[in-house]
């Protein structure tokens, strides 16, 4: 294990980084090396990128944090548009050393006043002798911001004439983000996911107080073999661990079994942890409900999940129009006289027919039709004769709205609409009983 | 749609002199007034009553979202440093509210929900909708002006200085929202006035913060996933409770929401009564109750139905519909002054004017009394009005008794059709009372059958409906079903007595089985042959007699009882009959109308040089009417020039032939433009669209009509 090493930082400091990120040690090696001293320019930016929770943004808080490097942490989500993002990245800029100073609101609305902010915030807190880091977390939302903001970022060094590094964390690759106009290439870092034994070791860290480290560790032993085909996202199996360890202590606290009998752990457990996968993962159930059925011992039976409640109940002729829909969305037109006229013609090179449909249809998706095919059909499928009303009218309106038919293209309601139809075949099955 | 209809008396008094009612040319003020005041009292009363029924039906769902909200955030709040409090990831607590597809009934309940949360939980309520919210900066900034607005509501005094903050110089983002939150709550701790200390004994220190998402499917995803993303990095500082308002099925959640966000959330699922058992219980205490004078009749009853169940599903459009039943009847009958509590219109009979009592003898049901009349009584009737008064009064009485009566028997029909198999009556009591208003419920085949039925019904399902029907009349306060309930209690005590003579004769029909056992097949047929013809012989037992004197008792209290309300002398005061006016205002057809309109111009217009007979085209008609007619001929295609010519020739065949011979190759401007304004009018109408298959042609959109 390589152990951190740095010449600027004391050796103590060092060690609490090292213990408070485990495997991750040469990623932080790394970008110590490039950060070096706290006084010397780093790299104008980097960009660190890896999978869904892999510790990108937690790294890098606790780095910033332990080695007390002044810098601005801000989520791009959060701050959805460019002027907001600035602007938030200036008041941190206030709040980060002078704390008892009064934080005024400057309105900064282009990157050119942020940059001329930006050079005063720094110069009035005595910055300069100390490299600046601006983390931006998320970054792959700066992409949908103006044209400007990200190549300006990458070469805010340059830009600001101080010395500043910005960090971009992001789940996707550099490529997708390079802009068409060429920019100022990042150095790229990747952090590649844990693998089962960095999880284990992680997710072994935080034992319960009341329980032994190695009693923990092989709970979670257990709980990463039956999630770990599913799920490797850090954060919820620490979620999950956290929600089904009552259960697994359960016999050690009876006293049925003592800390040691493993297997008999196991026993108790597993098909527990099965269903937890088919339903707290899932989120059919809520995970409050789930301590509630663990706490009084119920059976997940009773409770029904989200998607077991599929059917919906719809007046008569709604559903019947997406009935039509549906018909008018997987049949081909030329069919369609075939099917609905009571004297159709004959039925010519059927064989040839059949091969082509073969192939069509449901495997294709949903295709378009305009309005008149819907009501053609309808008149035709329902029994009775149906008036042309405008409560049809507005339930194929409320249909959209629900989200069971969408329309295609949005250009003039005069001009003929088209719809698709939405649902799956189950749906309308279900509806058609 | 919904409909609303207001009627301002001022209109009403201008409108009642230009309609002539039932020949009454002379307009009395009086009882247009009358009339206008006795509808408002009683559909306020209804309105009241139904928001009654609204609030007691919703109140289970909302004690259990308000105890869901209780619990959403106090567990934090409880235990921060236990382990598993802090190991666990915080969800955002999100409560999926399933509401059917009544979307018009959503805005109604999500009022009363924010009403109820406001009292119980918390102050801090947004209600947001998808409409307003196309990006997440919308989102934010609805989210925070009614976030902030609804504080200045509650306390407008305090904070003067919040006020003048103006929206516009709040930067829109959740750090803001957070500070703002901290502020607030700080507030109320630190400084506790008395007013305060009623609030915070009912809202807990710091209260969540609700966001009701009124519509969930009309939200793009990923203003959704932002928001969620962003609200649950400071879930922390600022305790969120979502609500999601789903029409369809929760399923929605999870398609409109990838693992990634839905693993932030907490969702439990919450569901509202559906909207059918909403209608069947209005219907309940509206309709099938004699506290209302108000009556719709069956045509009437079956349209408002058939637009709930075929079109939408709104229980607010059912009510609509009523309403508008209610103010029709009392603007197109005269007589409808009398359609009161009982008392009130014993007091107006006496007062009734001359042409009122005309009216009264002109009701096609009081004719029919008067000829089964005495010769003198009829006389009597028809010329002194003080005597018709007199007559007057008791019908009126005896209609109020018919009423309270109906409804019971009804309901004890009901009992006993609805455990039938199949339920050829219908299942609901509402289909059971379309069918006694149609016509005499017991000449129906369906009735015929329901009783043979019944006459199969086995003992324990016979007890347990006879049981129902004692309760149905003794919670009656009149003393006109005595005599009933004892017969029907005495029925219970003989089927009571049945009991030991079942045993006995269990025990030799056993006895019987044994003997055939021992006997070959031959035999066995041969005794099943003659047992068949034993049982077809033998006279019925005990019990069946006894069924069958309890379903003929029925019967004769159906026939008594459940005579269809059109029979009913006077009936017309209180019943709303005329379905075809409520078809036209709640059935509106626009593309029927414009064929109308378009076709038949005369229909409109009234003008009668447009008054034509069937298909010829006229040439008095408005220039887009005539190219209307010209398009209907053409394919899905239509060539303008020859279009123009048409047109040309319809309107210059008045012309003459003088006309006609100068401009025969050549057609005049004038009449060019006309058809170019007509044929734009019939664009903008979205009858035609420009082609570009063909130069010169304009393409249909609609079809047939050819």
């Amino acid at each position: 294990m390589p152990n951190l090493e740095h010449p600027a930082y004391p050796s103590a400091t060092l060690l609490q980084l090292e213990s408070l990120v485990p495997c991750r040690e040469s990623q932080v090696s790394m970008l110590l090396s490039i950060f070096g001293e706290r006084q010397q320019f780093s790299f104008p930016s980097i960009f660190i990128y890896g999978h869904t929770s892999s510790g990108k943004t937690y790294v890098m808080q606790t780095l910033l944090n332990t080695l007390q490097l002044p810098h601005v942490f801000v989520n791009c989500v959060e701050h959805f548009t460019s002027r907001l993002l600035l602007e938030e990245i200036l008041i941190q800029l206030q709040s980060c050393s002078s704390e008892t100073e009064q934080i005024s609101h400057v309105p900064c609305d282009n990157f050119n006043d942020f940059v001329r902010l930006f050079k005063q915030a720094v110069a009035s807190q005595e910055l300069e002798d100390q490299t600046l880091y601006i983390v931006l977390d998320r970054a792959e939302q700066l992409r949908e911001m103006e044209a400007n903001i990200l190549p300006a970022f990458l070469r805010l060094q340059e830009l600001s004439d101080r010395n500043v590094t910005v960090v971009l964390l992001s789940e996707i690759v550099w490529e997708l983000f390079r802009p068409n106009t060429g920019c100022f290439e990042p150095f790229t870092v990747y952090f590649p996911d844990y693998s089962i034994g960095h999880l284990q070791k992680i997710l072994s860290q935080n034992h319960p107080p009341e329980y032994s480290a190695d009693f923990y560790a092989a709970y979670i032993n257990i709980l990463l073999g039956v999630f770990y085909m599913v799920c490797r996202d850090l954060k919820e199996l620490q979620h999950l661990a956290a929600l089904n360890f009552s259960k697994y202590c359960e016999p050690v606290v009876s006293g049925e079994a003592n800390e040691r009998d493993t297997r008999k752990l196991w026993k108790n457990i597993e098909p527990h942890l099965k269903k937890a996968m088919q339903t707290v993962y899932l989120r059919e159930i809520s995970s409050s409900q789930w301590e509630r059925l663990q706490r009084e011992d119920g059976e997940p039976g009773q409770l029904k999940g989200l998607s077991a409640h599929t059917h919906v109940e719809l007046p008569y002729y709604s559903k019947f129009l997406l009935i039509a829909a549906y018909l008018a969305s997987y049949n081909p037109v030329r069919t369609d006289k075939r099917f609905f006229l009571k004297h159709h013609g004959k039925i010519r090179k059927t064989n040839f027919m059949k091969k082509h449909e073969k192939t069509s249809n449901h495997l294709l998706g949903p295709k378009p039709f305009p309005l008149d095919r819907l009501l053609a059909i309808l008149y035709s499928i329902v029994d009775n004769r149906v008036a042309p009303t405008a409560n049809i009218f507005s339930q194929i309106t409320s249909l959209v709205t629900l989200q069971l038919l969408t329309m295609v293209g949005h250009n003039d309601q005069l001009d003929g609409p088209r719809y698709k139809c939405t649902v799956s075949l189950d749906f309308i099955r279900a509806i058609a009983r | 749609g919904c409909f609303v209809f207001k009627p301002s008396p001022k209109k009403r008094r201008v409108s009642q002199k230009t309609v002539n009612h039932f020949g009454e040319r002379k307009d009395d003020s009086e009882d247009t007034e009358l009339r206008y005041v006795t509808c408002q009292s009683l559909w306020n009363e209804i309105k009241l009553e139904t928001e009654q029924i609204q609030e007691d039906l919703n109140k289970q769902l909302f004690d259990n979202l308000v105890s869901f909200l209780r619990r959403s955030h106090s567990e934090f709040q409880e235990k921060t440093t236990e382990w598993t409090c802090q190991m666990k990831s915080r969800e955002i607590p999100t409560a999926a509210l399933v509401l059917g597809v009544n979307v018009t009934d959503h805005d109604l309940t999500f009022r009363s929900l924010s009403e109820v949360l406001q009292n119980n939980i918390t102050p801090y309520i947004a209600l947001l909708e998808a409409k307003d919210c196309p990006g997440i900066k919308n989102l934010m900034q609805k989210l925070m002006g009614q976030l902030m607005n609804c504080y200045i509501d509650v306390d407008s005094l305090e904070d003067e200085d919040y006020v003048q903050v103006s929206q516009n110089r709040i930067r829109c983002s959740m750090s803001s929202l957070i500070n703002w939150y901290e502020s607030v709550t700080k507030k109320t701790d630190s400084e506790t006035p008395r007013k305060r200390r009623s609030s915070s004994s009912r809202h807990w220190q710091s209260p969540p913060v609700v966001v009701i998402l009124k519509d969930m499917e009309s939200f793009t995803t990923k203003v959704l996933q932002d928001f969620i993303v962003i609200s649950s990095q400071h879930i922390r500082e600022f305790p969120l409770v979502l609500i999601f308002g789903i029409a369809t099925s929760p399923m929605i959640i999870h398609s409109l929401l990838p693992h990634s966000v839905s693993s932030l959330l907490c969702i439990e699922l919450f569901q509202s009564l559906s909207s059918k058992e909403h209608l069947s219980t209005i219907i309940d205490k509206l309709l099938l109750t004699a506290r209302f004078p108000f009556k719709l009749g069956e045509k009437v009853l079956q349209v408002l139905i058939n637009i709930f169940l075929y079109h939408d599903f709104s229980v607010q459009n059912f009510i609509k519909g009523f309403q508008l039943c209610i103010v029709e009847h009392f603007y197109s009958q005269p007589l409808s002054i009398l359609c009161c509590q009982l008392v009130d219109a014993k007091k107006r009979v006496n007062s009734l004017s001359h042409n009122q009592c005309e009216n009264i003898r002109r009701l096609p049901s009081f004719r029919r009394y008067v000829e089964s009349q005495a010769s003198e009584k009829q006389i009597a009737l028809l010329t002194t009005d003080s005597y018709l008064k007199e007559i007057i009064q008791k019908l009126l009485e005896d209609l109020q008794v018919y009423h309270e009566n109906y409804v019971l028997v009804l309901r004890c029909l009901h009992v006993f059709t609805s455990s039938l198999p199949k339920y050829p009556l219908g299942k609901q009591i509402r289909e059971l009372h379309c069918a006694c208003l149609e016509n005499q419920v017991w000449e129906t085949e369906e009735y015929e059958s329901s009783l043979q039925l019944a006459r199969m019904l086995n003992k324990s399902d016979l007890v347990t409906v006879l049981q129902q029907c004692v309760e149905i009349f003794v919670s009656s306060s009149g003393k006109e079903f005595d005599k009933t309930i004892e017969k029907l209690k005495e029925f219970l005590t003989q089927f009571q007595k049945l009991e030991d003579a079942f045993q006995e004769r269990d025990v030799s029909v056993s006895s019987q089985k044994e003997l055939q056992k021992k006997t070959d097949l031959y035999h066995l047929q041969k005794t099943l042959l003659e047992l068949k013809e034993s049982r077809r012989s033998k006279k019925l037992t005990k019990f069946e007699m006894l069924r069958f004197e309890v379903v003929d008792y029925i019967d004769s209290l159906v026939r008594n009882y459940l005579v269809p309300a059109d029979r009913k002398t006077l009936h017309e005061i209180v019943y709303f009959n005329t379905a075809s006016v409520l078809r036209e205002h709640l059935n509106a057809a626009p593309r029927i109308a414009l064929h109308t309109a378009l076709n038949n111009p005369y229909w409109y217009l009234k003008n009668q040089a447009l008054k034509s007979d069937g298909g010829s085209i006229s040439n008095k008609a408005p220039d887009i009417c005539i190219v209307y007619k010209l398009h209907l001929e053409c394919g899905r295609l239509i060539n303008l020039v020859d279009w123009l010519e048409a047109f040309s020739t319809v309107v210059m065949a008045v012309e003459g032939p003088n006309a006609d011979a100068a401009s025969s190759d050549q057609v005049d401007d004038v009449i060019h433009a006309r058809f170019i304004r007509a044929v734009s009018e019939l664009e903008l109408l979205g009858f035609i669209k420009p082609s570009k298959q063909k130069t010169d042609h304009v393409a249909r959109l609609t079809w047939g009509g050819c």
